[in-house]
């Protein structure tokens, strides 16, 4: 693969996960605004969520989209600050990806798992 | 010509002017207001009444050349169609070359950065192949395709143009002896509609100047000294849009990724700083849909 077009694929990554996140946010947002209505008690969430497919299947989307989305974005900001791209800011973006996804996936075991 | 004078308006401009290269320092000039004054005159006034040591670029005085452009009052603007009256508003002048560009002496940028990345963009048209001839053979033909552009009624390169004269005549010889005079196929003009979606593309972004304002005022420049630049990429868009070009994809490829479109953050400074009232920013709009167009039927490898 040309560097061009790696380069693209990624930009158009970005793009992409982009419109998958401004629906998740959207959800997520809404979410929270209702779920605080009847009290915001770790118990009260947890009850709603342990077991829940549908919000593993839902924050499973939202944190991949995020674990795709950030890193791209870190990888273009430390290139002009570090003045040129390098494969040490590929290893960081890749890095920040990969902690971003083994976050996300810890949190969504946590409060969706039984 | 009447001179309109303001009795508030101090006689003189306080005009701050870059002396020397990567080093050096401002230096100030008093200079005679007048009406209807240009900063280039300004610049001009400088140079040939106080101080002929001083180094600057201009050509056409009227915004056709592009040569003019520089930093005035922090700002990258064309100096002959600015006028003192509506940049000075503190009766002060500050002038200096164009930014992220070196600088040669005064006032005077290296373009050479400029102009090569236009030529790394692929700003240059790339005739496509002539269509395929389809009447009688004839010497265009049986040479094998053109390489010359489709525009021209001729088609190919002058030394198969020559040929087809050469041909044409002999047929006319030919024709007296009584053989059959070969028909001369010519490649005819592209036909292009005006109101095309690609030909308004073009229309809307031809009109560079090549003064560097946009390159000047723009952040990404100086973040990514790779990045090809608002007008690079401003060029290789109109040639995008025009279907008498045969490197489209070559110009993709190489205006794709970290340096090229994908780089543009989208500032529009460009957009509002250009002299031309183009929008490089649209163009590169244009180009990261194309860029993602290719990559999805795979004409991008």
């Amino acid at each position: 693969m040309t560097r061009a077009r790696a380069q693209s694929l990624l930009w158009l990554a970005q793009r992409a996960s982009a419109a998958v996140l401004a629906a998740c946010v959207g959800v997520h947002l809404a979410t929270m605004i209702i779920a605080v209505r009847g009290g915001l008690t770790a118990a009260e969430i947890l009850s709603r969520t342990r077991g829940s497919v549908a919000w593993a299947a839902f924050y499973g989307v939202f944190v991949r989209a995020v674990a795709i989305h950030a890193p791209i974005g870190i990888r273009t900001v430390v290139a002009e600050m570090r003045g040129g791209h390098h494969r040490v800011v590929d290893g960081i973006a890749l890095v920040f990806g990969v902690v971003l996804a083994v976050l996300g996936t810890r949190a969504i075991v946590a409060v969706t798992g039984t | 010509m009447t001179q309109q004078t303001d009795p508030h308006r101090p006689a003189t401009l306080s005009v701050r002017v870059w002396r020397g290269s990567g080093e050096g320092a401002y230096a100030v000039y008093d200079v005679p207001r007048r009406p209807s004054q240009t900063v280039l005159d300004v610049v001009t006034h400088i140079q040939r009444q106080i101080d002929p040591t001083l180094a600057y670029r201009y050509a056409c005085r009227v915004g056709m050349c592009g040569s003019c452009a520089m930093t005035v009052n922090g700002r990258a603007r064309w100096t002959c169609r600015t006028h003192v009256e509506a940049v000075a508003a503190d009766d002060a002048l500050t002038i200096g070359p164009l930014a992220h560009l070196p600088v040669i002496r005064d006032l005077v940028t290296d373009m050479r950065e400029f102009f090569d990345k236009w030529a790394r963009a692929k700003g240059a048209f790339v005739p496509a192949a002539t269509h395929a001839l389809t009447s009688s053979p004839s010497p265009m033909s049986a040479a094998g395709p053109s390489q010359g552009a489709n525009c021209t009624p001729s088609g190919g390169s002058p030394a198969a143009r020559a040929a087809s004269v050469g041909a044409h005549t002999a047929g006319r010889g030919e024709k007296k002896s009584g053989a059959p005079a070969p028909r001369i196929a010519m490649d005819d003009f592209v036909r292009i509609d005006p109101a095309s979606k690609a030909r308004r593309a073009a229309d809307a972004a031809i009109e560079c100047i090549g003064c560097g304002i946009c390159y000047a005022s723009c952040d990404v420049v100086a973040w990514n000294r790779a990045y090809l630049g608002p007008a690079a990429l401003n060029r290789a868009w109109t040639l995008h849009n025009d279907p008498r070009d045969g490197a489209r994809t070559e110009r993709l490829a190489a205006i794709a990724g970290d340096a090229g479109c994908h780089a543009c953050h989208t500032h529009q400074s460009c957009t509002e700083r250009c002299p031309k009232k183009l929008a490089p920013t649209a163009s590169i709009a244009g180009l990261k849909r194309a860029v993602a167009q290719a990559l999805v039927s795979g004409e991008l490898a």
